[in-house]
């Protein structure tokens, strides 16, 4: 294990635990809102952790929604992680078996964004630099929604204190990151639109997976760049730092 | 503080599932030999396509502030980092609210 990978984790994923905490504290607020308790609620962010598909659950939980179809959303909302660790196949191939299980388990977001954006950068993507960025992120996670649900009383609309905003400017600020990327404005745009029909027509959760579907067909069927594809690599290296 | 089992179970079901996606792609991927240029080209996509399903719905059910403040976000995250595309757009969001109104 290398000691100065791990640190360098812990300080990379310290600054989206931060910039979670606002949605940890909401999702345990929300959670006890929609009548959790708070050890259920610090179980789903133990056990599921994934923002936006826990928000999902505890809303259908709310609703007294048929337990299938509670996973089958949650499924549908983090279908993407799917082709998370398709995509970061490439990266861990020398990780053990036990390191992959942690590896997935804690394969959320900006974890896989960070996670690509390093190996990418031509440096060897370590277990220790994955595993400090993950579990700086990890517990404050489980505390921070177990202190949103003590205080959730005291939210009360999370309208009126904007933090309604904040997910999915979060989102953007990833997205964002991925802009000099090949076809990206192409490939946004088109999911974008898609998203909204899909939003509308079908409904939620299920524009996540529709949306995107549309989006990477594209990608595959535009034309393919010229073959230094390693021009992406710096393109990525400039975002994402922070979040 | 009740710890209800078919809630506990729902939960551990709704885990599973997260896990079996998270695992999903690394297994279906190993399994293939090489990856065709074209798959690659679509696996480089994933995490813009994806990402932005997350956004533009919320764009597109927000009120004019919640719009205003992703544009604004989306200037600010060009030339500044992530934190203060959120700082932003929780500014602006506050200010119309306390302002103009909801």
């Amino acid at each position: 294990m290398n000691r100065a990978d791990f640190v360098e984790g812990l300080r990379g994923g310290s600054a989206v635990a931060l910039a979670s905490a606002p949605f940890g504290a909401l999702f345990g607020a929300l959670a006890v809102e929609n009548g959790m308790s708070l050890s259920e609620a610090a179980f789903m962010s133990a056990t599921v952790y994934a923002g936006a598909s826990q928000m999902v659950g505890i809303e259908l939980f709310g609703h007294n929604v048929h337990a299938w179809l509670i996973v089958l959303s949650i499924l549908a909302v983090n279908f993407r992680h799917v082709l998370y660790s398709a995509a970061l196949a490439r990266y861990i191939g020398h990780f053990t078996p036990v390191q992959k299980f942690f590896t997935f388990f804690l394969l959320v977001d900006p974890q896989f964004a960070e996670a690509v954006k390093r190996g990418e950068s031509g440096r060897q993507l370590t277990f220790a630099w994955y595993l400090g960025f993950g579990i700086i992120i990890y517990i404050p996670w489980v505390l921070i929604s177990i202190a949103g649900g003590m205080l959730g009383g005291f939210i009360g609309d999370p309208k009126a204190v904007g933090l309604d905003i904040l997910l999915p400017a979060y989102f953007l600020g990833i997205v964002l990151g991925f802009r000099k990327r090949d076809n990206f404005l192409p490939v946004a745009l088109v999911s974008a639109v898609a998203s909204v029909l899909a939003y509308r027509y079908v409904g939620s959760p299920w524009h996540v997976s529709l949306g995107a579907a549309v989006g990477i067909l594209l990608a595959a069927v535009l034309p393919l760049p010229p073959q230094e594809a390693d021009l992406e690599a710096d393109a990525i290296q400039s975002e994402v730092h922070e979040v | 503080m009740e710890f209800d089992l078919h809630m506990a179970l729902v939960i551990l079901a709704a885990a599973a599932a997260t896990f079996a996606t998270r695992i999903g792609g690394y297994i279906l991927i190993t399994r293939m030999k090489s990856i065709p240029p074209r798959m690659e080209a679509a696996l480089n996509a994933v995490p813009a396509a994806v990402l932005t399903t997350l956004v533009a719905p919320a764009f597109f059910i927000g009120g004019w502030e919640s719009k205003l403040a992703l544009i604004v976000a989306l200037f600010i995250g060009l030339r500044f980092t992530h934190t203060w595309m959120l700082v932003a757009a929780w500014i602006v969001v506050m200010t119309w609210r306390h302002t103009i109104g909801a």
